[in-house]
């Protein structure tokens, strides 16, 4: 056996805290995040919600797309796929159902995730795969230098919107809502502490964990919202809801969204169904995933591979 | 010229049961011993519309579908008559027996059902089956079915009349019914059978047509091309396939969805094909053999998925089974107009293995083959086959398929490898290395969750890390390292056994070179070819990439003059033995076909005969000489 299975750690309860600079990888990767970036925010609260919770660089699989957030994971130290603009989601659930042992997660941008990758995200959300999804948010398309991106707000001018977008911006907690996300929350790069508690429960959360991340973009968003001090929804008691129950969680995103449609910036866990079984547990239900981790029988030299002829007696 | 043989054609609407009356005919003739070979037609809608289905019966091995046929059963377009107001069905009512006489051969029999069928409305018919000498049975097919059971068991009754007709025993056909249905739907089929064939044997029979007799020497298999991918990618430890439908690939994936997981595997239908293969993609990258695959317009989604495989240098095999395009085309026709697609598809130089299959036994060996090398040599390897493979039926010896399998993932390290493989600082592996030392351009890798094995498997060029770089020495030591993964390639496969057919005369002057599925049509056109004292052999090409350049070099030496048969109107596979050979544009001619129909052998026959003396094309076929475009 060359291969420890990983899903024997599957539990996370009993962990101990491990070394968050493990996930600071060795190589000195190229400097592509600008001084000031809001990434940087979100690759220390993952480092410090990996360790944390007790996990190995070995045990967690990371695939991102393209863009800034794209990048993420070449500053992470893990098991790394770094795929394309919108398809990390495809790739990590297909990774998490082969091998339901590794902690995966999936990150992109708002562009990445909410544009070219929106019909992954709605069904990834449907079907309520086991992992943890960052979008970095910035409301604009940074790497290519500034151009209009689905969360950007209407009005906004760019190269590519001269006249100032027409469009209403996309509201990605919503959509998670209605698409079947059973963890959503929202948080910001200015606000470390908060972040890394929110990617710690999302970790944890059996199922898809929507985070939409706000991160500054110092370059190409002087005036996005995220330098607004932000309110933590549930330190605050203005804002009372409970956010186990979907329709209470779907109102509050929607002021939340409206809100920040107005300069205001509302962060917190919104929504948390701790009880929908993953779609990994559904399958199981239906008898379409095997018990054992798929993966790990290709290493098991005492598995038994039925073969096709075993099928053949509906041809003959 | 045709001896014994009986090619049957059932015609009816689409949703009449057509496919699965002529899928237990051709079953009942392979079990009494015979060699079956089917083709199927079949428009793109649920219900109605003329479809038909052949069955070509011999004592001899059958490898195509033939010229024309000699007995037509023609059932009747029950949905013609909807008579739903306001539902557009058109006056098909005798499309069944109208459009399937032109092929209908010489002294052939037709057998049409009067009860849904009226030969009075097509106006020559009398005169042509006089000049052709075409036996007719009109018999009330629905009629008996009705009296008997229930009017949908018509097939039922046309096999019963086949079977009286030929002298066919309906034995083999009472076992199969057996096989498959019980209770009242099992005797009242039981009963049609029966009656109609008394109804048939107490007709003055005209014609001399008689089902012939064979023996197997072994048990035999009724498979298609799909089945034969889907039970080559099983063997090959396949467990996992994502999958959108599309007609043909829709096969492929229905026959993996339904068994992978009884097999402790995971079938996947998702939301788009870029999604598809891109889990396939995952699932690789996480250590689980797995299988993606669409038609042309789903296979143009997984471009982005398929360049990923090769730059981070997955595993990923795919199937792609053509249909006539472009774009959406012609949905449940035949064509090989998908080849340079394929071959080329994705930005950046192409580094990926392409078969092309020409029959069944080779579309479950070189699946097998595609995973072999997918997973040995860290990238796509692609399974090109048509609707015209994916959907014919031919029997294979049973025990072809008695294999073990194997659940191989090809060059992985160990834990133990890796501790003590190249790592950098803190101890990310060196996956990427720019001299891995087989020399085979392959970089072992390692699967997430094995210790000292992380790494980071980008779509961005990279270092040995994996990590970016834009660095222009490593960009070119990365991409020649991938580049030299197809030259080892090639190098293993002409170890073996060649995938390049040779067929025919020895010192031929002629040749005849094709790909793929057409293999079979003109293998049949050689033998005849050589039969009458010409001196013709042909090369059917199934390794498209890498290409085969001494296989198809040492053919194209040995002959004066080569026909090149392929199904699409642009001749991309002369095109693409031009590119990589750089030479023979002075002696290789096309033979076209594009209407979304196979060829038969005649039309590959004759234009050979005509090549030299002008312009050989059959109305079907297009013919383009040596030295043109």
């Amino acid at each position: 056996m060359s291969f420890t299975p990983l899903h024997q750690h599957d539990d996370d309860s009993d962990r101990e805290p491990t070394d968050r600079e493990a996930f600071t990888p060795g190589i000195e990767p190229q400097a592509t995040w600008c001084p000031g970036c809001g990434d940087f925010g979100v690759l220390k609260a993952l480092k410090g919600a990996m360790g944390d919770l007790g996990y190995t660089p070995e045990e967690v699989l990371l695939v991102t797309g393209i863009g800034c957030s794209g990048k993420l994971s070449s500053y992470f130290e893990s098991y790394g796929f770094h795929s394309i603009h919108g398809r990390s989601l495809p790739v990590a659930r297909a990774a998490k159902l082969a091998n339901p042992g590794l902690e995966v997660v999936a990150a992109g941008g708002d562009g990445d995730g909410y544009g070219i990758g929106g019909n992954h995200f709605i069904h990834t959300a449907r079907e309520n795969h086991d992992m943890t999804y960052i979008v970095f948010n910035n409301e604009i398309f940074g790497l290519t230098k500034g151009q209009t991106s689905p969360t950007s707000p209407m009005g906004h001018k760019s190269k590519t919107q001269p006249h100032g977008s027409a469009k209403a911006p996309i509201r990605p907690l919503s959509l998670s809502l209605v698409g079947g996300a059973s963890y959503v929350a929202r948080t910001a790069a200015v606000n470390p502490n908060q972040a890394q508690e929110i990617l710690k429960e999302a970790i944890q959360h059996d199922g898809f964990a929507h985070v939409d991340f706000l991160t500054q973009c110092p370059t190409w968003n002087k005036d996005a919202k995220q330098y607004v001090p932000y309110v933590d929804v549930q330190q605050s008691d203005d804002y009372e809801f409970d956010h186990h129950d979907r329709r209470e969680a779907s109102e509050m995103m929607h002021d939340v969204e409206d809100a920040l449609h107005e300069g205001e910036v509302l962060t917190g866990r919104f929504y948390h169904d701790p009880d929908r079984p993953s779609y990994q547990q559904e399958k199981r239900e239906h008898g379409d995933v095997p018990e054992d981790p798929l993966a790990e029988r290709y290493h098991d030299d005492d598995a038994e591979w039925e073969r096709s002829y075993d099928l053949m007696d509906a041809h003959k | 010229m045709m001896t014994g043989e009986i090619v049957w054609r059932i015609a009816g609407g689409s949703g009449d049961g057509i496919d699965s009356t002529s899928q237990n005919f051709a079953k009942a003739l392979m079990r009494s011993g015979l060699h079956v070979f089917t083709h199927r037609h079949y428009p793109s809608r649920i219900r109605g519309g003329h479809t038909y289905v052949e069955v070509r019966a011999d004592d001899q091995p059958v490898r195509a579908r033939g010229d024309g046929f000699n007995f037509l059963l023609a059932l009747g377009d029950s949905f013609a008559r909807n008579p739903k107001e306001h539902a557009y069905y058109g006056n098909e009512q005798a499309k069944p027996l109208a459009e399937n006489l032109d092929d209908l051969r010489d002294g052939g029999v037709v057998v049409y059902d009067e009860g849904l069928l009226d030969a009075s409305a097509i106006e020559d018919f009398e005169a042509r089956a006089e000049e052709h000498d075409w036996h007719v049975y009109p018999m009330d097919l629905r009629g008996m079915a009705r009296d008997q059971g229930r009017e949908v068991m018509r097939n039922t009754a046309g096999v019963g009349v086949t079977c009286a007709l030929l002298s066919y025993p309906l034995e083999p056909i009472e076992k199969l019914m057996e096989d498959r249905m019980s209770g009242d739907v099992l005797q009242a089929n039981l009963e049609i059978l029966e009656y109609a064939a008394e109804q048939a044997d107490e007709l003055e029979h005209t014609h001399d047509l008689r089902m012939p007799e064979g023996e197997h020497d072994a048990e035999q298999a009724l498979v298609s091309g799909s089945n034969g991918i889907a039970y080559g990618a099983i063997d090959e430890g396949c467990r996992f396939v994502a999958g959108y439908p599309m007609t043909p690939w829709t096969e492929v994936f229905t026959l993996l969805s339904q068994h992978l997981p009884d097999m402790g595997g995971i079938a996947e239908q998702v939301e788009d094909e870029i999604a598809a293969a891109a889990l396939a993609l995952g699932a690789s990258h996480a250590g689980v053999k797995s299988l993606s695959g669409s038609s042309g317009g789903g296979f143009a989604l997984m471009s982005e998925p398929l360049g990923l495989a090769e730059m981070t240098e997955t595993p990923l095999v795919l199937v792609e089974a053509t249909r006539a395009g472009p774009s959406t085309g012609m949905p449940t026709k035949t064509e090989q107009g998908d080849l340079e697609h394929v071959l080329y598809t994705s930005q950046g130089d192409s580094c990926r293995v392409v078969f092309a299959p020409g029959n069944q036994r080779e579309a479950y060996e070189q699946t097998r083959l595609a995973f072999e090398l997918a997973y040995d040599f860290h990238l796509p390897a692609i399974v090109v086959y048509d609707q015209k493979l994916s959907g014919e039926l031919r029997n294979v010896d049973a025990e072809f398929f008695d294999r073990e399998p194997s659940p191989d993932l090809g060059k992985t390290l160990t834990e133990e490898e890796l501790a003590e493989a190249a790592h950098y600082a803190t101890g990310t592996f060196e996956r990427f290395q720019h001299d891995p030392p087989e020399g085979d351009g392959v970089a072992p890798r390692s699967i997430p969750g094995q210790a000292d094995g992380r790494y980071l498997a980008s779509g961005n060029e990279h270092h040995p890390t994996g990590h970016i770089s834009e660095d222009p020495d490593n960009r070119v030591a990365q991409m020649d390292r991938r580049m030299r993964k197809l030259e080892a390639i090639r190098e293993r496969l002409d170890e073996r056994e060649s995938n390049q057919e040779r067929h025919g005369a020895v010192d031929a002057t002629v040749g005849v070179m094709t790909y793929g599925s057409n293999q079979g049509t003109v293998h049949e056109a050689i033998d005849r070819l050589v039969d009458d004292g010409h001196s013709v052999a042909s090369l059917s090409v199934s390794d498209l990439m890498p290409f085969p350049e001494a296989d198809v070099r040492e053919f194209l030496d040995s002959v004066e003059t080569c026909l090149v048969v392929e199904m699409n109107a642009s001749g991309q596979f002369r095109g693409l033995v031009q590119r990589e050979l750089g030479a023979y544009g002075d002696i290789l001619h096309s033979l076209l076909k594009y209407n979304g129909e196979p060829f038969e052998p005649h039309e590959i026959v004759e234009a050979v005969e005509g090549l030299g003396s002008g312009d050989p094309a059959t109305a079907s076929t297009r013919y383009v000489p040596a030295g043109s475009d």
